[in-house]
């Protein structure tokens, strides 16, 4: 199915949920922030946020700025 | 490690000068360092840390920004040390709704709430919306953040902020990344005089000279971060940074004299000269 990560579109696995979304992109020791569909989800609750299809996500995470 | 870093900056606070400094208090937390760092543009993550190092900055900004999902970019956290404050910008912000999105999403790293709400809808020259800036401190002020809005120096825009909660004002030096110095003095003298919030002068401060300039009129603390992270020796001149403002802040202590118009003698005047002269 078609979700929309950072404003790209990608084809993810039927059954995903943000965990193993955030697994595949991001290092596993990097804070980092998800909202789906504008709504922040706790990190304690990636693995029960199940996506489905036309889904915007955003992961944003720490950069130098001043 | 160069000699230079090796000199802890606490010595000179313990020294024997008869003035001494009161920590700089912002909401719940002391610095004893009044030279505040952007982690912004550092060629590399190494310099960043040098300088951090270097300067025993105490509060650093970042930034939040969408992950990158071809790469793995470096982790900027690993270069600050941990008993640094963040205070995470909310950069890319260009009204006040933005701005509190970003600080919101802050909060969820886990990583503190302090805030400094940058909210910028002119590309030219990066100047801060001041309306949409208070808009955004009084909301995020009433959830509890810690919040320093960058602001055009603006005695009524100070005062509002102060009204709604504020933790201090951030008034800017000059445009972002121009290195012009204090080109707004005046004006942010008019807000170190007025407003009882900890002013932090922040944008275009461009060398040491000019930080101590700034804590010589009475500033409580500068940020800088385009002068150090383009800087060929950025660790180095985070050094000479973190000295001047503490040069700054010991000069504005100590009670700066006056400017006088005509010339005073420092030494007395040579009575037996001209008695020699009135002889022949």
């Amino acid at each position: 199915m078609k979700i929309k990560i950072n404003g790209e579109i990608k084809d993810v696995d039927q059954n995903t949920n943000l965990q193993k979304l955030i697994d595949r992109y991001c290092e596993s020791n990097k804070r980092v922030v998800a909202e789906v569909n504008g709504i922040v989800v706790q990190s304690l609750s990636w693995a029960n946020t199940p996506l489905k299809e036309g889904d915007e996500i955003e992961i944003v995470s720490f950069v130098g700025g001043g | 490690m160069p000699s230079f870093l090796s000199n802890p900056m606490k010595e000179s606070i313990e020294s024997k000068e008869t003035v001494k400094d009161t920590p700089l208090i912002i909401a719940d937390k002391m610095f004893g360092n009044r030279f505040f760092l952007g982690t912004g543009k550092f060629k590399n993550k190494s310099d960043l840390k040098e300088s951090i190092l270097a300067s025993q900055t105490e509060i650093v900004t970042v930034a939040l920004r969408r992950v990158d999902l071809e790469r793995h970019a470096e982790n900027i956290l690993e270069y600050i040390p941990k008993n640094v404050t963040l205070l995470i910008n909310t950069s890319g912000a260009r009204n006040a709704s933005e701005a509190v999105r970003i600080a919101r999403l802050a909060r969820e790293t886990g990583c503190g709430k302090w805030v400094k709400i940058e909210v910028i809808n002119d590309s030219k020259y990066l100047l801060p919306d001041n309306y949409e800036t208070i808009k955004a401190t009084e909301i995020l002020a009433k959830e509890g953040f810690i919040v320093l809005p960058y602001v055009s120096p603006d005695l009524y825009a100070a005062r509002e902020l102060v009204k709604v909660g504020s933790a201090g004002v951030m008034p800017l030096g000059s445009l972002i990344g121009s290195n012009q110095g204090l080109k707004t003095k005046e004006l942010i003298k008019i807000l170190i005089n007025e407003i009882d919030l900890p002013i932090i002068v922040d944008a275009g401060i461009g060398a040491p000279s000019q930080a101590a300039e700034a804590m010589e009129m009475g500033a409580d603390a500068v940020l800088v971060n385009t002068a150090v992270a383009t800087a060929e020796n950025p660790s180095l001149i985070a050094r000479a940074f973190s000295l001047a403002t503490q040069a700054g802040r010991f000069a504005y202590l100590s009670g700066l004299p006056a400017e006088n118009e005509a010339a005073r003698s420092s030494s007395p005047l040579t009575g037996f000269l001209h008695e020699n002269t009135k002889s022949t």
